[in-house]
């Protein structure tokens, strides 16, 4: 999976359906970083949110809830700043 | 503009466990087959029933799928349809093996027989000794089903609308349904889906409550379409609720933490339960436990600014029982409460959780409605499944590991009935213009300009009533105050606006139609229960607390037409087997 540059990043209204789960807590988690946290984030951290919401439902919320460690240092990284903001 | 078509032998909308089961049989008998999801269909709801599947396998301890059934219908209270109860325990166990042959990693036992699992309300014998009848994929079934059937579709060449919200049916003179309506989210461009068949497989409608554990998608949009096109919605009034939810957001906290020794308390610190339950205190049923924590609310004892919720401690329990014993309800209180349980109690509120009512169909999955010949006549061309649906399996409550069963029964039932549907109908009926019309308007009129009322304001207006005026607290008073409450909150649809009239990713146009879809279910809701003066399975009222088979054994059928509440009989005759009759339910 490639990282979209920053010049291609999708709209955030586009996003918001994105954050749009099948599980209440990913709503919530995900919505509330986009709304709060993402306009404020460098174009790279944005990408990186992004490719983040291409994952599936389940590995999110296991990341979400601590089942599962992301092998990933900005996986992780990002994970963690989801869970604190929720 | 021209309104763009596509041709189609079936259309499903909803991409759940039901549509994509249906789809399935559908596209391996090549027929050609629409999929219509408002997001991509691995976000689906059913990602999130982790329980798993009942059938009767017997693989772990004795069982036989008539023993199934007798625990289905007395967990309905007896309102459940025993001809539609049987057909879904005997077919169980054909499900579960096709889904184990598509892919599905069921858990497994050393003898490589799928693993089952124990669950409450199953017995052998006829409400003997614990029955062991759940297959599962670990503690994420929902998940494993819901990719392996998207993948089967994908190898089999279903077509995918993905990210297409479903406006409205269309209909002819004769009642028949010719396809529908769809609103690519993207583009903001209609598209007109003409099909021989459509299957409404739109899931649950938790959103009509301000506390869910439904996603933000589940705003019942098959059911309201069902509405609008002239079908009632059936038993309606029957919604389980949990006691335990986060308190304004709705995740559920598992029964497990009262059952490891957690207890409620109110504003003061009372653990409340006692005055309530002095025996089984916060173990006592779920009804008691949900009406309880809303009374307390409102008699002014609730926590926080608002006082609109009470707590649930378990910080006497220690880190390690709580980290040990109950897993995730740390992580979840701390990430949705931002409270650490292990040193300070969570906030809760009883959480709407499922529905058991839904578009009436029989148990091939068409849907069906009272003409003049009797309660039953099927619509042509339109079928139902899964929780939007009502068969009716759960009648007036659910078994846990039945409504995944459900989808997956009934889902694939549909699809084999569609089959032969399109065997003897092969050609599309002449479509309907004035219909397309019709349907088209309650998309232009999002583009009316000026001032109004928001959205999102109405909608937390709109959900705040249902809880207060249909949740678990149901009197005689409460529920009429609620549906005089629920008119005037249709009335103010009319005066919404929207500020963005954008068409690209318009999401707040779609919220709105969702908000309509939402309105129009919670008078059913509100109105089913108001009527029914007894108490049945979820359905409990103070003012009328016994079950009253003379006079209730019978489902609702709420009509938007007038609000206009009938009622049709339960179907007690089994297809093959002696009827259970009803008897006092002691677990």
């Amino acid at each position: 999976m490639s990282v979209p540059s920053s010049n291609t990043l999708p709209s955030i209204e586009k996003l918001r359906w994105q954050c749009r789960r099948g599980m209440l807590e990913l709503d919530y988690a995900l919505s509330d970083f986009l709304e709060q946290q993402y306009p404020n984030l460098a174009e790279e951290e944005q990408a990186l949110f992004v490719r983040l919401l291409d994952f599936e439902d389940q590995l999110l919320l296991d990341w979400l809830m601590g089942n599962v460690v992301p092998s990933d240092d900005w996986l992780r990284d990002l994970v963690e700043r989801i869970a604190r903001r929720s | 503009m021209t309104l763009v078509r596509r041709h189609f032998d079936a259309l499903i909308i909803g991409a759940g466990g039901a549509g994509l089961n249906a789809a399935l049989q559908l596209a391996n008998a090549n027929l050609r087959v629409a999929v219509v999801s408002k997001v991509f269909p691995t976000r689906s709801h059913t990602v999130a029933a982790q329980g798993g599947v009942n059938a009767a396998l017997a693989n772990v301890l004795p069982d036989n799928w008539h023993w199934h059934m007798f625990d289905t219908v007395k967990g309905s209270d007896y309102l459940g349809d025993q001809d539609a109860i049987e057909f879904m325990c005997r077919e169980a166990i054909p499900t579960v093996y096709e889904l184990e042959h598509n892919g599905v990693p069921f858990s497994r036992l050393d003898n490589g027989r799928i693993y089952q699992r124990a669950f409450g309300g199953q017995s052998q014998n006829f409400g003997g000794a614990q029955a062991a009848r759940t297959c599962a994929a670990a503690d994420r079934t929902g998940h494993a089903i819901l990719h392996t059937l998207y993948q089967q579709n994908i190898r089999a060449r279903t077509h995918f609308f993905d990210e297409y919200f479903a406006v409205d049916l269309i209909a002819d003179d004769e009642g028949a349904i010719l396809g529908a309506l769809v609103l690519e989210i993207e583009t903001g461009e209609p598209l007109l889906i003409e099909s021989k068949t459509t299957l409404l497989a739109t899931g649950g409608c938790g959103q009509v409550f301000r506390t869910t554990s439904n996603a933000h998608i589940n705003t019942g949009d098959g059911m309201a379409m069902a509405l609008r096109a002239g079908v009632p919605l059936m038993d309606m009034e029957f919604f389980q609720f949990h006691p335990t939810g986060i308190a304004g957001k709705g995740m559920l906290i598992t029964e497990g933490v009262r059952g490891e020794g957690g207890y409620l308390v109110n504003k003061d610190g009372e653990r409340f339960m006692e005055r309530y339950a002095p025996n089984a205190k916060d173990l006592a049923s779920r009804d008691v436990v949900s009406r309880a924590i809303v009374t307390e609310v409102k008699e002014g004892r609730g926590c926080g600014p608002e006082g609109d919720h009470v707590m649930l401690k378990v910080d006497h329990l220690g880190e390690e029982i709580v980290s040990k014993r109950l897993p995730g309800i740390r992580e979840s209180s701390q990430i949705f409460a931002g409270v650490d349980p292990v040193v300070e109690p969570i906030p809760v509120f009883p959480t709407a959780h499922y529905v058991m009512g839904g578009i009436p169909t029989n148990r091939y999955g068409r849907v069906v409605v009272p003409v003049q010949h009797g309660p039953e006549e099927v619509i042509p061309g339109l079928y139902a499944a899964g929780e939007c649906a009502c068969v009716s399996v759960h009648g007036a409550n659910r078994l846990g590991g039945n409504s995944l069963l459900d989808i997956l029964v009934f889902g694939r039932a549909a699809g084999q009935d569609i089959i032969e549907f399109l065997k003897e109908n092969p050609n599309h009926r002449p479509m309907d213009e004035a219909a397309v019309e019709k349907v088209m308007s309650r998309l232009t009129r999002w583009e009316e300009k000026g001032e109004g009322i928001s959205v999102q304001d109405l909608r937390a207006e709109f959900r705040k009533v249902m809880e207060d005026h249909a949740g678990v607290f149901r009197t005689d008073e409460i529920m009429a105050e609620g549906v005089e409450k629920v008119k005037e909150i249709r009335e103010k649809l009319k005066d919404l606006r929207l500020q963005d009239q954008s068409s690209v990713f318009n999401t707040a146009r779609v919220e709105a139609l969702e908000l309509e879809n939402l309105v129009d279910i919670g008078m059913s809701i509100v109105l089913s229960a108001l009527n029914r003066q007894e108490s049945r399975g979820a359905h409990s009222r103070p003012d009328y607390p016994d079950r009253d088979d003379k006079n209730w054994m019978k489902h609702s059928l709420y009509f938007y037409e007038e609000d206009r509440v009938e009622y049709k009989p339960v179907r007690t005759k089994p297809l093959f087997v002696e009827t259970f009759p009803p008897k006092e339910r002691v677990y």
